[in-house]
Protein backbone atom coordinates (compact mmCIF):
# COMPACT_ATOMS: atom_id res chain seq x y z
CA UNK A 1 0.00 0.00 0.00
CA UNK A 2 1.12 3.06 -1.15
CA UNK A 3 1.47 6.45 1.00
CA UNK A 4 0.30 9.26 -0.35
CA UNK A 5 1.97 12.90 -1.44
CA UNK A 6 3.72 11.91 -4.43
CA UNK A 7 5.63 9.23 -2.45
CA UNK A 8 7.28 7.73 -5.80
CA UNK A 9 8.49 10.79 -6.99
CA UNK A 10 10.06 11.12 -3.86
CA UNK A 11 12.09 8.17 -4.09
CA UNK A 12 13.29 8.57 -7.17
CA UNK A 13 14.41 11.76 -6.75
CA UNK A 14 16.49 10.37 -3.53
CA UNK A 15 20.09 10.20 -4.98
CA UNK A 16 21.42 6.67 -3.63
CA UNK A 17 24.56 7.45 -1.74
CA UNK A 18 27.72 6.40 -3.73
CA UNK A 19 31.06 6.78 -5.12
CA UNK A 20 29.29 8.32 -8.35
CA UNK A 21 27.01 10.49 -6.11
CA UNK A 22 29.68 12.25 -4.49
CA UNK A 23 31.93 13.02 -7.70
CA UNK A 24 28.15 14.74 -8.85
CA UNK A 25 27.37 15.65 -6.23
CA UNK A 26 31.06 17.70 -5.60
CA UNK A 27 30.62 19.10 -9.51
CA UNK A 28 27.87 20.73 -8.06
CA UNK A 29 29.81 22.16 -4.79
CA UNK A 30 27.42 20.19 -2.87
CA UNK A 31 24.39 22.27 -3.14
CA UNK A 32 21.96 19.76 -4.34
CA UNK A 33 22.26 16.73 -2.02
CA UNK A 34 18.72 16.02 -1.62
CA UNK A 35 16.92 16.28 2.62
CA UNK A 36 17.80 12.57 4.09
CA UNK A 37 14.12 12.10 5.68
CA UNK A 38 11.43 14.58 5.55
CA UNK A 39 9.72 16.47 8.65
CA UNK A 40 5.53 15.67 7.65
CA UNK A 41 2.71 16.70 9.23
CA UNK A 42 1.23 14.37 11.84
CA UNK A 43 -1.80 12.25 10.07
CA UNK A 44 -4.84 11.91 12.61
CA UNK A 45 -4.39 8.25 12.45
CA UNK A 46 -1.58 5.73 11.97
CA UNK A 47 -1.05 1.54 11.81
CA UNK A 48 1.30 1.53 14.41
CA UNK A 49 2.91 4.67 16.29
CA UNK A 50 6.55 4.32 17.50
CA UNK A 51 6.94 6.87 20.36
CA UNK A 52 10.79 7.45 20.37
CA UNK A 53 13.05 8.59 18.02
CA UNK A 54 16.45 6.86 18.91
CA UNK A 55 18.69 4.09 17.33
CA UNK A 56 16.14 1.36 18.48
CA UNK A 57 13.08 3.59 17.56
CA UNK A 58 13.91 4.19 14.34
CA UNK A 59 15.49 0.68 13.74
CA UNK A 60 12.18 -0.72 14.62
CA UNK A 61 10.65 1.68 12.65
CA UNK A 62 12.79 0.70 9.49
CA UNK A 63 12.33 -2.75 10.18
CA UNK A 64 8.17 -2.46 10.60
CA UNK A 65 8.28 -1.17 7.25
CA UNK A 66 10.83 -3.35 5.28
CA UNK A 67 10.38 -6.93 6.55
CA UNK A 68 6.32 -6.51 7.74
CA UNK A 69 4.95 -3.93 5.39
CA UNK A 70 3.52 -1.88 8.08
CA UNK A 71 4.01 1.54 6.10
CA UNK A 72 1.21 3.53 7.47
CA UNK A 73 3.20 4.25 10.58
CA UNK A 74 4.88 7.35 13.09
CA UNK A 75 7.85 7.23 14.99
CA UNK A 76 7.34 10.43 17.16
CA UNK A 77 10.33 12.14 18.74
CA UNK A 78 9.71 14.48 22.01
CA UNK A 79 13.11 16.36 20.71
CA UNK A 80 15.53 15.86 17.78
CA UNK A 81 15.94 11.89 16.47
CA UNK A 82 19.15 10.48 17.79
CA UNK A 83 19.94 12.97 20.77
CA UNK A 84 18.94 11.42 23.84
CA UNK A 85 21.39 8.34 24.70
CA UNK A 86 21.72 7.41 21.02
CA UNK A 87 24.35 10.67 20.97
CA UNK A 88 25.74 10.09 24.71
CA UNK A 89 27.29 6.40 24.60
CA UNK A 90 30.37 5.38 24.04
CA UNK A 91 29.68 3.30 20.93
CA UNK A 92 30.39 -0.13 22.17
CA UNK A 93 29.28 -2.93 19.87
CA UNK A 94 30.13 -6.17 21.73
CA UNK A 95 28.09 -10.03 22.32
CA UNK A 96 29.91 -11.80 24.87
CA UNK A 97 27.41 -11.67 27.72
CA UNK A 98 27.29 -15.24 29.92
CA UNK A 99 23.84 -16.30 29.75
CA UNK A 100 22.95 -18.06 26.51
CA UNK A 101 19.89 -15.62 25.65
CA UNK A 102 21.89 -12.59 26.09
CA UNK A 103 24.50 -14.00 23.48
CA UNK A 104 21.50 -14.75 21.22
CA UNK A 105 20.04 -11.49 21.75
CA UNK A 106 23.02 -9.73 21.14
CA UNK A 107 25.11 -11.56 18.92
CA UNK A 108 22.17 -10.91 16.54
CA UNK A 109 22.20 -7.59 16.40
CA UNK A 110 26.20 -8.00 15.94
CA UNK A 111 25.31 -9.79 13.14
CA UNK A 112 23.11 -7.02 11.85
CA UNK A 113 25.36 -4.57 12.40
CA UNK A 114 27.92 -6.38 10.22
CA UNK A 115 26.12 -5.40 6.82
CA UNK A 116 24.40 -2.60 8.39
CA UNK A 117 25.85 0.06 6.32
CA UNK A 118 25.08 -1.95 2.83
CA UNK A 119 21.54 -3.02 4.23
CA UNK A 120 21.29 1.11 5.00
CA UNK A 121 23.06 2.60 2.09
CA UNK A 122 24.85 5.10 4.96
CA UNK A 123 28.52 4.24 6.42
CA UNK A 124 27.72 3.75 9.95
CA UNK A 125 31.10 3.20 10.48
CA UNK A 126 31.36 0.17 11.96
CA UNK A 127 34.83 -1.11 13.18
CA UNK A 128 35.53 -4.42 14.30
CA UNK A 129 38.58 -3.45 16.39
CA UNK A 130 38.08 -5.94 19.19
CA UNK A 131 37.00 -5.66 22.86
CA UNK A 132 39.24 -6.43 25.76
CA UNK A 133 37.49 -7.18 29.30
CA UNK A 134 40.48 -6.83 31.70
CA UNK A 135 41.28 -9.25 34.97
CA UNK A 136 42.72 -7.63 37.55
CA UNK A 137 42.64 -10.67 40.51
CA UNK A 138 42.44 -14.38 40.27
CA UNK A 139 38.63 -13.93 41.27
CA UNK A 140 38.18 -12.28 37.93
CA UNK A 141 40.41 -14.12 35.81
CA UNK A 142 38.20 -17.25 36.99
CA UNK A 143 35.04 -15.77 36.07
CA UNK A 144 36.31 -14.21 32.57
CA UNK A 145 37.84 -17.35 31.68
CA UNK A 146 34.41 -19.00 32.39
CA UNK A 147 32.65 -16.09 30.57
CA UNK A 148 35.04 -16.79 27.48
CA UNK A 149 33.95 -20.92 27.65
CA UNK A 150 30.10 -19.84 27.87
CA UNK A 151 30.40 -17.51 24.83
CA UNK A 152 32.40 -20.44 22.88
CA UNK A 153 29.34 -22.69 23.38
CA UNK A 154 27.23 -20.10 22.26
CA UNK A 155 28.43 -19.39 19.34
CA UNK A 156 30.23 -16.24 20.16
CA UNK A 157 33.53 -15.64 19.38
CA UNK A 158 35.96 -15.27 22.40
CA UNK A 159 39.83 -15.68 23.83
CA UNK A 160 42.10 -15.00 26.52
CA UNK A 161 44.74 -12.56 26.54
CA UNK A 162 47.93 -12.17 28.17
CA UNK A 163 49.58 -9.65 29.61
CA UNK A 164 52.04 -9.73 27.40
CA UNK A 165 49.47 -10.00 23.97
CA UNK A 166 47.71 -6.98 25.69
CA UNK A 167 50.73 -5.26 25.74
CA UNK A 168 50.80 -5.81 21.80
CA UNK A 169 47.56 -5.62 21.24
CA UNK A 170 48.15 -1.73 23.40
CA UNK A 171 50.96 -0.19 23.98
CA UNK A 172 49.53 2.63 26.49
CA UNK A 173 48.11 -0.25 28.66
CA UNK A 174 49.91 0.20 32.47
CA UNK A 175 51.36 -3.24 32.58
CA UNK A 176 53.35 -2.76 35.74
CA UNK A 177 52.75 -5.33 37.80
CA UNK A 178 53.07 -3.73 40.84
CA UNK A 179 50.16 -1.67 40.80
CA UNK A 180 47.22 -1.67 42.91
CA UNK A 181 45.18 -3.63 40.48
CA UNK A 182 47.79 -5.73 38.11
CA UNK A 183 46.36 -6.64 35.22
CA UNK A 184 46.60 -10.30 34.80
CA UNK A 185 45.19 -11.05 31.20
CA UNK A 186 41.66 -10.46 29.56
CA UNK A 187 39.38 -11.17 26.94
CA UNK A 188 38.80 -10.34 23.77
CA UNK A 189 36.14 -10.67 21.21
CA UNK A 190 37.31 -10.09 17.54
CA UNK A 191 34.28 -9.55 15.99
CA UNK A 192 33.13 -6.83 18.49
CA UNK A 193 34.34 -2.82 18.29
CA UNK A 194 32.78 0.84 17.69
CA UNK A 195 30.11 2.44 15.33
CA UNK A 196 29.57 6.01 14.76
CA UNK A 197 26.21 6.54 16.80
CA UNK A 198 24.99 9.23 14.68
CA UNK A 199 25.13 7.87 11.72
CA UNK A 200 23.10 4.64 13.11
CA UNK A 201 20.35 6.99 13.75
CA UNK A 202 20.48 9.03 10.81
CA UNK A 203 20.98 5.64 8.64
CA UNK A 204 17.92 4.45 9.97
CA UNK A 205 16.07 7.49 9.74
CA UNK A 206 17.19 7.62 6.03
CA UNK A 207 16.20 4.17 5.68
CA UNK A 208 12.65 4.16 7.21
CA UNK A 209 11.42 7.57 5.96
CA UNK A 210 12.53 6.19 2.36
CA UNK A 211 9.64 2.95 3.19
CA UNK A 212 6.90 6.10 3.93
CA UNK A 213 7.45 5.94 7.61
CA UNK A 214 6.87 9.62 9.48
CA UNK A 215 9.59 10.82 11.71
CA UNK A 216 7.79 13.38 13.75
CA UNK A 217 10.39 15.32 15.48
CA UNK A 218 9.21 17.99 18.25
CA UNK A 219 6.54 15.68 18.85
CA UNK A 220 6.08 14.93 22.64
CA UNK A 221 3.72 12.28 24.41
CA UNK A 222 1.81 13.46 26.85
CA UNK A 223 -0.75 11.07 27.26
CA UNK A 224 -1.64 7.46 26.02
CA UNK A 225 -5.76 6.83 25.30
CA UNK A 226 -6.33 3.46 26.15
CA UNK A 227 -10.38 2.59 26.38
CA UNK A 228 -11.52 -0.62 27.86
CA UNK A 229 -8.11 -2.16 28.29
CA UNK A 230 -7.05 -1.25 24.44
CA UNK A 231 -4.44 1.06 23.05
CA UNK A 232 -6.85 3.99 21.14
CA UNK A 233 -3.64 6.47 20.32
CA UNK A 234 -1.70 8.99 21.88
CA UNK A 235 -2.14 12.93 22.96
CA UNK A 236 0.85 15.01 21.91
CA UNK A 237 1.68 18.68 21.80
CA UNK A 238 1.05 18.29 17.86
CA UNK A 239 -2.45 16.96 18.76
CA UNK A 240 -4.22 14.12 19.02
CA UNK A 241 -2.93 10.64 16.96
CA UNK A 242 -5.24 7.53 16.63
CA UNK A 243 -3.21 4.07 16.20
CA UNK A 244 -4.49 0.57 17.86
CA UNK A 245 -0.37 -0.11 18.30
CA UNK A 246 1.85 1.58 20.16
CA UNK A 247 5.52 0.66 20.41
CA UNK A 248 7.19 2.65 23.45
CA UNK A 249 11.19 2.81 23.00
CA UNK A 250 11.85 5.66 25.32
CA UNK A 251 14.83 4.46 27.13
CA UNK A 252 15.06 6.24 30.82
CA UNK A 253 11.62 7.89 30.05
CA UNK A 254 10.03 4.44 29.75
CA UNK A 255 8.42 4.53 33.33
CA UNK A 256 6.69 7.78 32.51
CA UNK A 257 5.06 6.71 29.85
CA UNK A 258 3.96 3.42 31.49
CA UNK A 259 2.67 5.61 34.19
CA UNK A 260 0.40 7.39 31.77
CA UNK A 261 -1.30 3.42 31.47
CA UNK A 262 -1.37 3.14 34.93
CA UNK A 263 1.70 0.60 35.18
CA UNK A 264 4.66 0.31 36.99
CA UNK A 265 7.88 -1.06 35.16
CA UNK A 266 10.84 -2.86 36.99
CA UNK A 267 13.36 0.24 35.98
CA UNK A 268 15.24 2.43 37.69
CA UNK A 269 16.22 5.71 35.61
CA UNK A 270 19.94 6.44 36.48
CA UNK A 271 22.14 9.29 34.60
CA UNK A 272 25.07 7.41 32.81
CA UNK A 273 28.44 9.54 32.48
CA UNK A 274 31.15 9.35 29.30
CA UNK A 275 33.85 12.28 27.79
CA UNK A 276 35.74 12.78 25.48
CA UNK A 277 39.62 13.96 25.46
CA UNK A 278 40.94 16.49 23.08
CA UNK A 279 41.72 14.93 20.33
CA UNK A 280 45.62 13.25 19.42
CA UNK A 281 47.66 10.92 17.65
CA UNK A 282 45.88 7.23 16.93
CA UNK A 283 47.05 5.64 20.30
CA UNK A 284 44.56 3.10 21.00
CA UNK A 285 43.59 0.87 18.59
CA UNK A 286 40.87 -1.33 20.34
CA UNK A 287 38.33 -1.10 22.76
CA UNK A 288 39.77 -1.64 26.64
CA UNK A 289 36.99 -2.40 29.35
CA UNK A 290 37.82 -3.00 33.16
CA UNK A 291 35.31 -3.50 35.99
CA UNK A 292 37.86 -3.35 39.00
CA UNK A 293 39.40 -0.34 37.86
CA UNK A 294 36.03 0.85 36.64
CA UNK A 295 36.41 2.81 33.42
CA UNK A 296 36.42 1.78 29.54
CA UNK A 297 38.15 3.57 26.65
CA UNK A 298 38.37 3.62 23.14
CA UNK A 299 39.57 6.34 20.44
CA UNK A 300 37.47 7.68 18.04
CA UNK A 301 38.29 8.40 14.30
CA UNK A 302 38.40 11.80 15.41
CA UNK A 303 41.54 10.97 17.48
CA UNK A 304 39.23 11.69 21.34
CA UNK A 305 40.30 9.21 23.96
CA UNK A 306 35.88 8.28 24.46
CA UNK A 307 35.85 7.34 28.13
CA UNK A 308 33.11 6.03 30.40
CA UNK A 309 32.34 3.85 33.56
CA UNK A 310 29.37 3.47 36.21
CA UNK A 311 25.85 5.04 36.90
CA UNK A 312 25.72 7.57 38.74
CA UNK A 313 24.09 5.50 42.25
CA UNK A 314 20.52 7.48 42.40
CA UNK A 315 17.29 7.83 40.36
CA UNK A 316 17.53 11.06 37.94
CA UNK A 317 16.32 12.49 34.69
CA UNK A 318 19.08 15.29 34.82
CA UNK A 319 21.17 14.90 31.59
CA UNK A 320 24.02 16.02 33.49
CA UNK A 321 25.78 13.14 36.11
CA UNK A 322 27.19 13.87 39.55
CA UNK A 323 31.03 15.01 39.90
CA UNK A 324 32.32 12.02 42.07
CA UNK A 325 31.46 9.30 39.45
CA UNK A 326 33.55 11.39 36.75
CA UNK A 327 36.65 11.87 39.64
CA UNK A 328 36.37 8.05 40.26
CA UNK A 329 36.58 7.57 36.36
CA UNK A 330 39.37 9.71 35.53
CA UNK A 331 41.70 8.06 38.14
CA UNK A 332 41.02 4.83 36.88
CA UNK A 333 41.51 6.03 33.37
CA UNK A 334 44.97 7.18 34.77
CA UNK A 335 45.96 4.32 37.22
CA UNK A 336 45.18 2.31 33.11
CA UNK A 337 46.57 4.59 30.99
CA UNK A 338 49.70 6.69 32.41
CA UNK A 339 50.02 8.93 29.51
CA UNK A 340 46.33 10.34 29.83
CA UNK A 341 47.57 11.93 33.04
CA UNK A 342 47.94 15.38 30.99
CA UNK A 343 45.35 15.23 28.57
CA UNK A 344 42.64 17.86 28.77
CA UNK A 345 38.92 16.56 28.78
CA UNK A 346 36.74 18.13 26.68
CA UNK A 347 33.42 17.32 26.89
CA UNK A 348 31.38 15.51 29.10
CA UNK A 349 27.40 14.67 29.59
CA UNK A 350 25.08 12.30 30.65
CA UNK A 351 22.22 9.90 29.39
CA UNK A 352 19.43 9.01 31.43
CA UNK A 353 19.77 5.24 31.49
CA UNK A 354 16.88 2.30 32.45
CA UNK A 355 18.19 -0.07 34.66
CA UNK A 356 16.26 -3.75 35.06
CA UNK A 357 16.95 -5.24 38.25
CA UNK A 358 18.87 -8.08 36.20
CA UNK A 359 20.05 -5.85 33.58
CA UNK A 360 18.71 -7.32 31.13
CA UNK A 361 16.29 -5.66 28.46
CA UNK A 362 12.77 -5.72 28.34
CA UNK A 363 10.47 -6.56 24.81
CA UNK A 364 7.44 -6.93 25.89
CA UNK A 365 3.77 -6.91 25.47
CA UNK A 366 1.95 -5.42 28.64
CA UNK A 367 -1.47 -5.61 30.19
CA UNK A 368 -2.79 -3.61 27.77
CA UNK A 369 -3.87 -4.30 24.19
CA UNK A 370 -1.93 -2.77 21.86
CA UNK A 371 0.80 -1.49 24.37
CA UNK A 372 4.32 -2.70 23.41
CA UNK A 373 7.60 -1.60 25.10
CA UNK A 374 11.24 -1.83 24.57
CA UNK A 375 13.20 -0.76 27.44
CA UNK A 376 15.44 -2.30 30.34
CA UNK A 377 18.66 -2.01 27.82
CA UNK A 378 20.38 0.25 30.86
CA UNK A 379 23.62 0.97 30.24
CA UNK A 380 24.03 -1.55 27.03
CA UNK A 381 21.54 -0.67 24.32
CA UNK A 382 23.57 1.30 21.77
CA UNK A 383 25.34 -2.38 20.80
CA UNK A 384 22.21 -3.58 20.57
CA UNK A 385 20.22 -1.20 18.17
CA UNK A 386 19.96 -3.22 14.84
CA UNK A 387 18.86 -6.53 17.09
CA UNK A 388 16.39 -4.87 19.44
CA UNK A 389 14.47 -2.75 16.50
CA UNK A 390 14.74 -6.21 14.71
CA UNK A 391 12.94 -8.07 17.56
CA UNK A 392 10.58 -5.53 18.43
CA UNK A 393 9.15 -5.12 15.02
CA UNK A 394 8.45 -8.81 15.03
CA UNK A 395 7.10 -8.33 18.46
CA UNK A 396 4.74 -5.40 17.07
CA UNK A 397 3.70 -6.49 14.12
CA UNK A 398 2.92 -10.24 14.84
CA UNK A 399 1.66 -9.55 18.63
CA UNK A 400 4.24 -12.37 19.98
CA UNK A 401 7.43 -12.32 20.79
CA UNK A 402 10.49 -13.98 18.44
CA UNK A 403 12.25 -16.59 20.28
CA UNK A 404 15.14 -14.86 20.39
CA UNK A 405 13.37 -11.91 22.73
CA UNK A 406 11.07 -14.48 24.20
CA UNK A 407 13.05 -14.50 27.33
CA UNK A 408 13.17 -10.96 27.93
CA UNK A 409 8.91 -10.41 28.52
CA UNK A 410 7.75 -8.47 31.45
CA UNK A 411 6.55 -11.97 32.89
CA UNK A 412 9.73 -12.73 33.97
CA UNK A 413 9.84 -10.25 36.96
CA UNK A 414 6.38 -12.22 38.40
CA UNK A 415 7.27 -16.04 36.85
CA UNK A 416 11.45 -15.46 38.84
CA UNK A 417 13.04 -16.42 35.47
CA UNK A 418 15.38 -13.32 35.45
CA UNK A 419 18.45 -13.61 32.99
CA UNK A 420 21.18 -12.01 35.39
CA UNK A 421 23.76 -9.77 33.77
CA UNK A 422 24.89 -7.68 36.52
CA UNK A 423 28.29 -7.99 36.92
CA UNK A 424 28.45 -11.40 35.52
CA UNK A 425 28.37 -10.27 32.05
CA UNK A 426 30.77 -7.04 33.18
CA UNK A 427 29.35 -4.30 34.89
CA UNK A 428 30.55 -2.32 32.19
CA UNK A 429 28.49 -2.51 29.18
CA UNK B 1 27.38 17.43 44.06
CA UNK B 2 24.47 16.91 46.61
CA UNK B 3 24.74 18.31 50.20
CA UNK B 4 22.66 16.08 52.02
CA UNK B 5 21.52 16.93 55.34
CA UNK B 6 21.54 14.05 57.90
CA UNK B 7 19.25 13.90 60.49
CA UNK B 8 21.98 13.02 63.01
CA UNK B 9 25.11 14.40 61.41
CA UNK B 10 24.21 17.36 59.85
CA UNK B 11 24.61 18.35 56.36
CA UNK B 12 27.67 16.01 54.61
CA UNK B 13 28.53 15.47 51.04
CA UNK B 14 27.03 12.58 48.88
CA UNK B 15 29.89 10.61 48.76
CA UNK B 16 29.28 10.01 52.53
CA UNK B 17 25.85 8.37 51.61
CA UNK B 18 24.58 5.18 49.85
CA UNK B 19 21.05 5.56 47.91
CA UNK B 20 18.43 2.68 49.07
CA UNK B 21 16.26 3.44 46.09
CA UNK B 22 12.47 3.72 46.07
CA UNK B 23 11.01 4.53 50.17
CA UNK B 24 7.68 3.73 51.36
CA UNK B 25 7.66 0.31 50.12
CA UNK B 26 5.97 -1.90 52.51
CA UNK B 27 6.32 -5.46 52.74
CA UNK B 28 2.81 -7.43 52.67
CA UNK B 29 2.01 -8.99 55.81
CA UNK B 30 0.40 -11.26 54.49
CA UNK B 31 3.11 -12.91 51.73
CA UNK B 32 1.92 -16.39 51.93
CA UNK B 33 -1.19 -15.52 50.49
CA UNK B 34 0.50 -13.40 47.17
CA UNK B 35 0.38 -15.42 44.11
CA UNK B 36 3.62 -14.42 41.80
CA UNK B 37 2.30 -11.87 40.02
CA UNK B 38 1.62 -9.66 43.67
CA UNK B 39 5.01 -10.97 44.72
CA UNK B 40 6.31 -9.77 41.98
CA UNK B 41 5.34 -6.32 41.85
CA UNK B 42 6.22 -6.05 45.15
CA UNK B 43 9.72 -6.82 44.44
CA UNK B 44 10.52 -5.47 41.46
CA UNK B 45 8.14 -2.71 39.88
CA UNK B 46 8.83 0.44 40.76
CA UNK B 47 7.66 4.40 40.69
CA UNK B 48 10.57 6.19 39.19
CA UNK B 49 9.01 9.61 39.16
CA UNK B 50 10.08 12.35 37.18
CA UNK B 51 9.89 14.86 39.44
CA UNK B 52 9.77 14.88 43.34
CA UNK B 53 10.38 11.32 44.62
CA UNK B 54 10.34 9.63 48.01
CA UNK B 55 13.73 7.30 48.59
CA UNK B 56 15.79 5.91 51.14
CA UNK B 57 19.26 6.96 52.16
CA UNK B 58 21.71 5.59 54.31
CA UNK B 59 24.57 7.81 55.87
CA UNK B 60 26.88 4.79 55.01
CA UNK B 61 30.59 6.09 55.72
CA UNK B 62 28.99 8.10 58.97
CA UNK B 63 26.69 7.32 61.44
CA UNK B 64 25.40 3.95 59.60
CA UNK B 65 21.45 5.18 60.11
CA UNK B 66 18.85 4.80 57.23
CA UNK B 67 16.33 7.95 56.98
CA UNK B 68 13.85 9.32 54.16
CA UNK B 69 14.51 12.00 51.68
CA UNK B 70 12.07 13.72 49.13
CA UNK B 71 14.13 14.65 46.06
CA UNK B 72 13.21 16.07 42.43
CA UNK B 73 14.77 13.54 40.20
CA UNK B 74 14.69 16.97 37.45
CA UNK B 75 16.88 19.20 39.40
CA UNK B 76 18.39 17.06 41.89
CA UNK B 77 17.22 19.26 44.54
CA UNK B 78 16.70 18.17 48.07
CA UNK B 79 13.70 19.27 49.36
CA UNK B 80 13.11 17.47 52.58
CA UNK B 81 15.24 15.00 54.89
CA UNK B 82 13.02 12.67 57.30
CA UNK B 83 12.62 9.23 59.31
CA UNK B 84 12.34 6.44 59.13
CA UNK B 85 8.51 6.07 59.91
CA UNK B 86 7.44 9.73 58.97
CA UNK B 87 4.82 10.06 56.58
CA UNK B 88 5.64 11.81 53.26
CA UNK B 89 6.04 15.26 54.08
CA UNK B 90 4.21 18.19 51.27
CA UNK B 91 6.87 19.11 49.23
CA UNK B 92 6.91 21.32 45.74
CA UNK B 93 9.62 21.24 43.90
Amino acid sequence: MMPRFGFEKYTKDMANYSIFALARNALQRHRNWPQAWRSPQPRPSYDAVIVGGGGHGLATAYYLAKLHGMRNIAVLEKGWIGGGNTGRNTTIVRSNYLNPESAAIYDHALKLWEGLSQELNFNVMFSQRGVINLAHDEGEVRELRRRIYANQLAGVDAEWVTPTQLGELCPILNLDPDTRYPVLGGTLQRRAGTARHDAVAWGYARGADRLGVHIIQNCEVTDLIIREGRVEGVRTNQGEIRTPKIGVVAAGHSSVLAAMAGIRLPIDSHPLQALVSEPIKPVMPTVIMSNKVHAYMSQSDKGELVIGAGIDPYNSYAQRGSLPVIEETIRAVVELYPITSRLKMMRQWAGIVDICPDASPIISATSVEGLFFNCGWGTGGFKATPGSGHLFAHTLAKGEAHPINAPFALERFHSGALVAEHGAAAVAH
Amino acid sequence: MLLIECPWCGPRSEEEFSCGGEGHIVRPLNSEDLDDAAWGDYVFMRRNDKGVYFERWRHSHGCGQWFNVARSTVSNEILAVYRVGDDKPKVTP
